[in-house]
């Protein structure tokens, strides 16, 4: 092959990174299923189907009586989906679900159906990381799929450093880390340690079910069901892992980069 | 070759009572399994199984050539034994892991140390092998490494640029998978097993599924069985593409690692067309699978995998015409062929160094009975050769989902599973895109699992990355450990 094809192939293929988030967001594939939404009020009186099917006991009995998922340690099985006689878990379809406060991922009581969608940051945070923020990525413990789908957010085709987020080296060049993984007790100094390199002002970003609850692991001897144990988490984003787009929705609505407009628009559209 | 052994035969996917496993005393069991290791068999499992108060140990080995399983087992006992490493290099990290697990010492061990078990809120990895001398200098790297990838720990010795030697250090992300699994099968056991190595989830999930399927006495529908051969290869595609990639960005050479990159994804979505999930969570389950694919779903995937082969082609192409990447990758980490078979490589490592070793062609299960892919081979030991493998799977298991897709298996998706049968030994491999993924279940009395002993194909493999990097450059490391791209937490379990 010539260098003159390399370079029509080249041309031919243009501009591959996706227009998101001026333009639409790329369709979740239609199995997917995306973010539960729970509707508590229509359990059946005295049902109990979705509870033991849940591989993670992310669905609980609230002392209402009514049922409680857990978002942040739900692994998208759906099992809880197909087993509910009532249709009050439900999949929506969107991909966005990444939340700021930990209590914002249990779904159940009436209005509290879905998942509360994370604030930005505030005003001086912003200012400091809203148009560059350097991660260090920590995996403590993660299974190569949340990892595998962070380094996609790096590919042409969704190019994450046009947002000015970069992914670093060294703790000492970012402004904080982003942890996938259960946190295991092998990596749980090594964790500290990195946490403590970050100069402040910094924050935490805690990605998939493992790191927010201990996923499909959570209560074994191994591990310390999620990384708030050891470092304060700013953001979580649920998943199993969670697809590439919910990672970078979480990442933008922290640093304040979604135009809601647009986000009434794609939800309009579901 | 394996007809006269004193093992108890079986094949993939098979169970048998554990009563009918021959058991030996350690010294004689640990001599009989030598003798089958020095006529060819490879090692497949080893490991101890708690009883009374001591433990007993299995062996399975695999006779490549027949197309054989066989097990054994010593009787159980406590103390010490016999190490099998010194004659059989293949089974030291297995020692290690029987004398942290059960506390049964190898005698003769040349490097007795943990595995993966914690000292408070770090691994135990003790010390580390030293070279002295005023010239040389140590290297630590890890365990946070500088990309976005899993936790590892290695330590080599200098001289100048020239690596002497590498030790590699693992245990951080031990999650304790093999000791959730015990008691079981649980309700969130196919979940540990897909996350086991969850770049392998496909392969994994099979073996788990295949082990129930082999303790139940039943056969899963054919139409089954289909669907998941077409998900491990679409596995296999995505991450060998992947793999490309990063070579090419190692290397600098930006055109493939950027066209890579992205038709990584593609293939990703083409599980995520199956099933919903990119990495395959949620496709198999003992006794089938969860989701179909209709005609009009396989004309899609028909489709876009015709687009996806299209863009790889070209960008491998790319690849291998640049001299400066061929001159990258020539006699570079190179694994000669007689190290590969006394460190049991398995896998496209394996056959990178022109072992013929493929669990699909040598211990045909499920589907791979009645459709195969041409095996890909290629000589020589070095980087280029597992790139080259690389490459030729990429075309051949394209091919095969090709022919697959258009001539689907009719029929059931699932069938209702019996209970797992008691007291029984089960094994299944299958060929993960990495190599050779092994589960072996014990059941006991009441059917639940005794011991579920998980190999990922990097347990036998990391000792062969230390080799491939002595005598190389330290700069060299970075496309060495792309090459193999290894799994920590397969390893780590």
């Amino acid at each position: 092959m010539f260098v003159l094809d390399t370079l029509v192939n080249r041309l031919k293929r243009g501009c591959e990174t996706m227009p998101y988030p001026k333009g639409p967001a790329p369709a979740l594939p239609d199995r997917h299923g995306g973010a539960l939404k729970v509707e508590a009020a229509r359990c059946g009186e005295g049902c109990d189907d979705c509870i033991p099917v849940c591989p993670t006991e992310a669905i609980t009995r609230l002392p209402s009586k009514n049922v409680a998922l857990d978002l942040g340690r739900c692994i998208f099985c759906a099992a809880c989906v197909e087993a509910c006689p009532q249709d009050a878990i439900t999949q929506t379809g969107d991909h966005r679900m990444a939340v700021r406060r930990r209590e914002d991922l249990v779904l159940g009581e009436t209005g509290n159906e879905e998942v509360r969608l994370a604030d930005a940051l505030d005003k001086k945070l912003r200012k400091l990381f809203g148009r560059s923020l350097r991660l260090r990525q920590v995996s403590a413990g993660g299974c190569n799929a949340c990892e595998a789908d962070v380094n996609v957010l790096g590919t042409i085709g969704w190019d994450l450093s046009r947002f000015g987020i970069q992914f670093v080296a060294s703790p000492r060049h970012a402004d904080g880390l982003l942890i996938t993984g259960p946190v295991t007790k092998g990596m749980e100094l090594a964790l500290k340690k990195t946490w403590d390199a970050v100069p402040e002002p910094k924050i935490v970003i805690a990605v998939g079910a493992c790191a927010i609850a201990g996923g499909p692991f959570v209560g074994n001897p191994q591990i310390l069901n999620g990384a708030a144990s050891v470092v304060p988490v700013d953001l979580y984003i649920p998943g199993c892992p969670p697809h590439p787009l919910t990672i970078l929705d979480g990442l933008l609505r922290l640093l304040g980069r979604l135009e809601e407009k647009l986000d009434v628009a794609t939800n309009a559209k579901r | 070759m394996s007809s006269s052994t004193p093992f108890a035969l079986l094949t993939n996917a098979a169970g048998i009572s554990w009563a009918e496993v021959p058991a030996w005393p350690a010294t004689d069991f640990v001599r009989a399994t030598a003798a089958e290791l020095d006529r060819g068999a490879r090692l497949c499992a080893w490991f101890g199984v708690p009883e009374d108060d001591g433990a007993s140990l299995v062996a399975v080995i695999a006779f490549d050539a027949d197309n054989t399983l066989a097990v054994a087992r010593s009787t159980p006992f406590s103390g010490s034994f016999p190490s099998l490493t010194l004659a059989n290099p293949q089974a030291h990290l297995f020692e290690r892991e029987v004398w942290e697990q059960h506390g049964l010492t190898p005698v003769g061990h040349p490097w007795l140390k943990p595995v993966r078990r914690t000292d408070g809120n770090a691994p135990a990895v003790g010390d580390f092998f030293r070279v002295n001398g005023r010239e040389i200098h140590e290297v630590a790297v890890g365990p946070v490494h500088a990309g976005v990838i899993e936790p590892g720990h290695f330590r080599f010795q200098c001289a100048g640029e020239e690596v002497l030697h590498l030790e590699i250090a693992l245990g951080y992300q031990h999650r304790g998978v093999e000791e959730a699994l015990a008691g079981g099968p649980h309700r969130a056991t196919i979940n540990q097993i897909e996350t086991a190595a969850g770049d392998t989830s496909i392969a994994h999930a099979t073996a788990h599924a295949t082990v129930m399927e082999a303790l139940a006495g039943s056969e899963t529908p054919l139409r089954a069985q289909w669907l998941r051969a077409l998900a491990l290869e679409l596995e296999r595609l995505a991450n060998h593409t992947g793999d490309i990639g990063a070579l090419a960005n190692d290397v600098a050479f930006l055109p493939t690692s950027a066209a890579c990159g992205k038709i990584r994804g593609d293939f990703l979505n083409l599980t995520a067309l199956m099933c919903g999930n990119r990495f395959g969570r949620g496709l198999v389950r003992p006794g089938g699978c969860r989701h179909d694919l209709e005609p009009s779903r396989v004309a899609q995937l028909q489709e876009r995998l015709k687009l996806a082969m299209c863009e790889i082609e070209q960008a491998v192409a790319w690849f291998w015409d640049a001299a400066s990447v061929r001159a990258r990758f020539e006699n570079v980490g190179t694994v000669f062929p007689a190290q590969a078979r006394e460190i049991g490589l398995v896998g496209l490592a394996a056959r990178a160094c022109g072992l013929v070793r493929d669990v699909r062609y040598d211990h045909p299960a499920g589907w791979h009975r009645f459709a195969q892919a041409p095996v890909a081979v290629w000589p020589g030991g070095d980087i280029f050769a597992r790139a080259r493998v690389r490459t030729l799977e990429i075309q051949r298991s394209g091919e095969f989902v090709r022919e697959q897709l258009a001539a689907p298996a009719d029929g059931e998706i699932c069938c209702e599973l019996a209970a797992p049968g008691a007291s029984m030994l089960a094994v299944a491999l299958v060929e993960g895109w990495r190599g050779e993924v092994c589960h072996v279940a014990l059941t006991d009395a009441g059917g639940r699992f005794r011991r579920y002993k998980i190999i990922d194909p990097s347990f036998h493999n990391w000792i062969g990355m230390t080799l491939a990097l002595r005598g190389t450059a330290i700069s060299d490391f970075p496309i060495c450990n792309k090459s193999f791209n290894l799994s920590y937490c397969g390893f780590d379990l």
